[in-house]
């Protein structure tokens, strides 16, 4: 059993919260330049430019890459052996991400109450976080900020399995078309397939978070997401839907097993401020 | 595509009417903020017959919640929010004397019709180009309701903003327009 205090994690929440919004990751401005080759539109290649303009004066002048720095989405691994003391674990987190919000110069996105008062919390929090424990002695912390806009463009549907994979790609396209230009794209699509209605939504968010030029590896799910991407980029939304080539940069997909009369399907979409960062405290 | 346009604010009937969807446009001169619960509120003193905290007449709201003001700057990083989220309060504000709108994504025809009537333009921001948008405000202060943070209304004066015709005073949709052109059936 190994002994962590939990007032370490505070710094490195803080950090991760800042950095995840200065500092767009090499995969993502990769990935903005190869679809920038293929772009048909000059006015999709003007704003392609324009965004990859954008993440560096962010870098340098260290500011938001977006100003919708997100609702604090962060992923826990929790190594077994680990034994946290000096305090409340989760208080620790949200005091990361207070300090990362405030000291950072980010926006404070949430609201107290969903309907009713929504008065701002001023500090962004509380962050909404998950928890795996798994083997070993260290703990793993992940933050996906993640702008309401996109959010707001996500789906769960109970399909049946008579729909098969060519209903679930249908679906998917669909969102994205209906999304249109709303979740700022070029967007990053997350599909979660499987598990219950919540599981294959959790699915969808985890799938957000698989770096861009890595493929899925399995080849029957890598197939699909090609397919279902080539026939995003044939909606001709484009960049800001706008128009053009470049709507998605990527579809990736998770999947776990689920009910015989069961077949969940879940979309996450995240806009091309596809932001994740990762730090493991040991 | 390729032309670039100058306008200054208060914004002239006679100048929107020129426009194109698709030009390029630049902003010179006052932008108010607003974004949900801002348009709320406002649409709440129109209906009150109350008076607008600012003069709403040839004027142009940019539909932001910016990031803090990092030290010795303005503003912080200041991208549009998703439009049509405002459209149940556009109208009445348009009716009002609106004269410009700049947000991201398409409008509702019920906007669309507004705009039409009563000669008034949807101009799209970049979304994503939140930092390059603050370098063109020069001035930024809270002129209403501070109790809602980032939502709270702010006059920026703006200087060369960026931004591209949605919606013009004819009724045409680049979100329709664009797409179509770039679409491949399967």
């Amino acid at each position: 059993m190994k002994e962590i205090n939990v007032s370490k994690i505070i710094p490195v929440v803080k950090k991760l919260c800042v950095d995840a919004n200065y500092y767009a990751g090499e995969d993502l401005v990769e990935k903005i330049h190869e679809f920038l080759e293929k772009e048909e539109s000059p006015t999709a290649k003007g704003i392609l430019v324009l965004i990859l303009k954008n993440q560096k004066i962010a870098a340098e002048e260290k500011m938001p890459m977006c100003q919708d720095t997100g609702i604090a989405v962060i992923f826990v691994e929790l190594g077994q052996d680990v034994h946290l003391v000096g305090g409340d674990f989760y208080a620790a987190i949200n005091e990361g991400v207070r300090q990362g919000y405030q000291e950072g110069y980010l926006r404070k996105s949430m609201v107290d109450d969903p309907i009713i008062e929504r008065k701002n919390t001023k500090d962004n929090t509380p962050a909404i976080i998950y928890t795996d424990i798994v083997p070993g002695d260290s703990i793993k912390i992940t933050i996906a900020p993640k702008g309401g806009g996109a959010e707001n463009m996500s789906e769960v549907k109970m399909m049946k399995a008579a729909d098969g994979i060519e209903g679930v790609k249908d679906f998917v396209v669909d969102r994205i078309k209906r999304s249109g230009g709303n979740p700022c794209p070029p967007v990053v699509v997350g599909v979660g397939l499987g598990g219950d209605f919540e599981q294959s939504a959790l699915l969808a968010k985890k799938a957000l978070l698989r770096p861009l030029n890595e493929k899925n590896p399995d080849p029957k799910w890598a197939a699909v997401e090609e397919e279902i991407l080539e026939r995003i980029n044939n909606l001709g939304i484009g960049p800001q839907g706008l128009g053009g080539r470049t709507t998605a940069l990527a579809v990736q997909i998770l999947s776990m097993p689920c009910h015989i009369a069961s077949m969940p399907v879940a979309v996450n979409v995240n806009c091309h401020a596809s932001r994740h960062e990762s730090a493991i405290i040991q | 595509m390729s032309t670039e346009i100058h306008l200054h604010t208060p914004l002239k009937t006679e100048d929107l009417e020129k426009l194109n969807v698709g030009d390029k446009v630049l902003i010179t001169g006052t932008v108010y903020t607003a974004r949900d619960a801002a348009h709320k509120r406002l649409a709440e003193l129109l209906d009150a017959g109350k008076k607008l905290p600012f003069d709403i007449r040839g004027s142009v709201i940019y539909y932001v919640g910016p990031a803090p003001a990092p030290p010795g700057k303005p503003i912080g990083s200041a991208g549009p929010t998703t439009s049509y989220r405002m459209d149940p309060y556009a109208p009445i504000l348009m009716d009002a004397g609106l004269k410009g709108m700049v947000g991201k994504g398409p409008r509702g025809q019920g906007v669309i019709d507004s705009m039409v009537k009563n000669k008034a333009v949807y101009f799209a921001a970049i979304g994503g180009a939140a930092v390059v948008i603050a370098q063109a405000v020069k001035e930024a202060k809270i002129i209403a309701y501070e109790d809602l943070g980032a939502e709270a209304i702010r006059e920026l004066k703006v200087e060369n903003f960026p931004v591209f015709v949605a919606n013009d005073t004819k009724g045409n949709d680049i979100y329709k327009i664009g797409v179509e052109k770039y679409r491949i059936d399967d």
